[in-house]
């Protein structure tokens, strides 16, 4: 390990490396990627499946059960994935410290904004039903 | 937050404008952009969702956006976004095994990306106009 030189005893147990948080976003990145996979092909034939479909049904496939607790974990997946995945991209391309902790916030704002108000429909669709 | 300067310039390692432009290249960067076009695209899923939550008229609304040239032209771009980040996203998987990066191999993965998720979008609508009516 090249690390070992130059690092403590303390930061090699530890493992978290300059941004101090590990190889977590790493792993968070490569899970919900692996989760997306069948969430997105099953969010794909829920939204093929309800296309031209009226109202009252809409309701009442999104609203049912399995396909409401599938729709809350692709919601839940594809947000975490999404906000870590923006992160990158800001750090990479945005260089003024300001100008970027700015955006690193918008992000986490907006994910979990729009994904709570995702969450928010899909549980008042189960609901109504 | 203090901004240290740096006491000399140092060198910089090229950017990618530099290298010939490859096909894993731009599969890397295409990877990148249908990302970020599918982070806002979420605006969609939410709009969709809380409109039929909210009731028929804002149902309605919605289909009448979504079924408009311009909403189609989204939802066609969306679909092609996410199918190419997903097999996009596969190939990383794949690569992450430690497989896959032969001269050949990764070609092939980055022609199956494209070829893929250009034929899945084409199924997704086909089956999306001519089983479902269309949106509407």
């Amino acid at each position: 390990m090249a690390a070992g030189r130059m690092s403590t005893p303390l930061a090699r147990v530890l493992g978290l490396g300059s941004a101090k948080s590990g190889t977590e976003h790493f792993w968070r990145q490569r899970l919900t990627a692996v989760a997306n996979v069948p969430l997105t092909v099953t969010f794909v034939v829920i939204v093929v499946g309800l296309l031209g479909r009226n109202h009252a049904a809409v309701v009442q496939i999104l609203g049912s059960p399995l396909v409401a607790i599938i729709m809350l974990l692709f919601i839940a997946s594809i947000f975490t994935h999404m906000r870590i995945g923006m992160q990158v991209i800001i750090e990479d391309y945005v260089h003024d410290e300001v100008v970027k902790l700015v955006l690193l916030m918008a992000n986490t704002f907006f994910a979990v904004a729009i994904g709570l108000a995702c969450a928010f429909a899909i549980l008042m669709l189960s609901f109504k039903v | 937050m203090a901004d240290i300067k740096a006491p000399v310039e140092r060198p910089l390692s090229p950017h990618l404008f530099i290298y010939k432009p490859m096909l894993t290249t731009m599969m890397s960067i295409v990877h990148r952009i249908t990302g970020g076009a599918l982070y806002f695209g979420t605006l969609l899923v939410a709009w969709w969702l809380l409109a039929a939550a909210s009731g028929p008229n804002a149902y309605a609304g919605f289909g009448s956006f979504m079924g408009s040239f311009l909403g189609r032209f989204i939802l066609l771009g969306y679909t092609w976004a996410l199918v190419h980040h997903a097999l996009g996203g596969i190939r990383h998987l794949i690569w992450d095994t430690g497989r896959g990066f032969g001269p050949q191999e990764r070609e092939r993965l980055a022609v199956a990306t494209l070829i893929g998720s250009i034929a899945w979008t084409i199924i997704i609508w086909v089956v999306g106009y001519l089983f479902m009516g269309g949106p509407r």
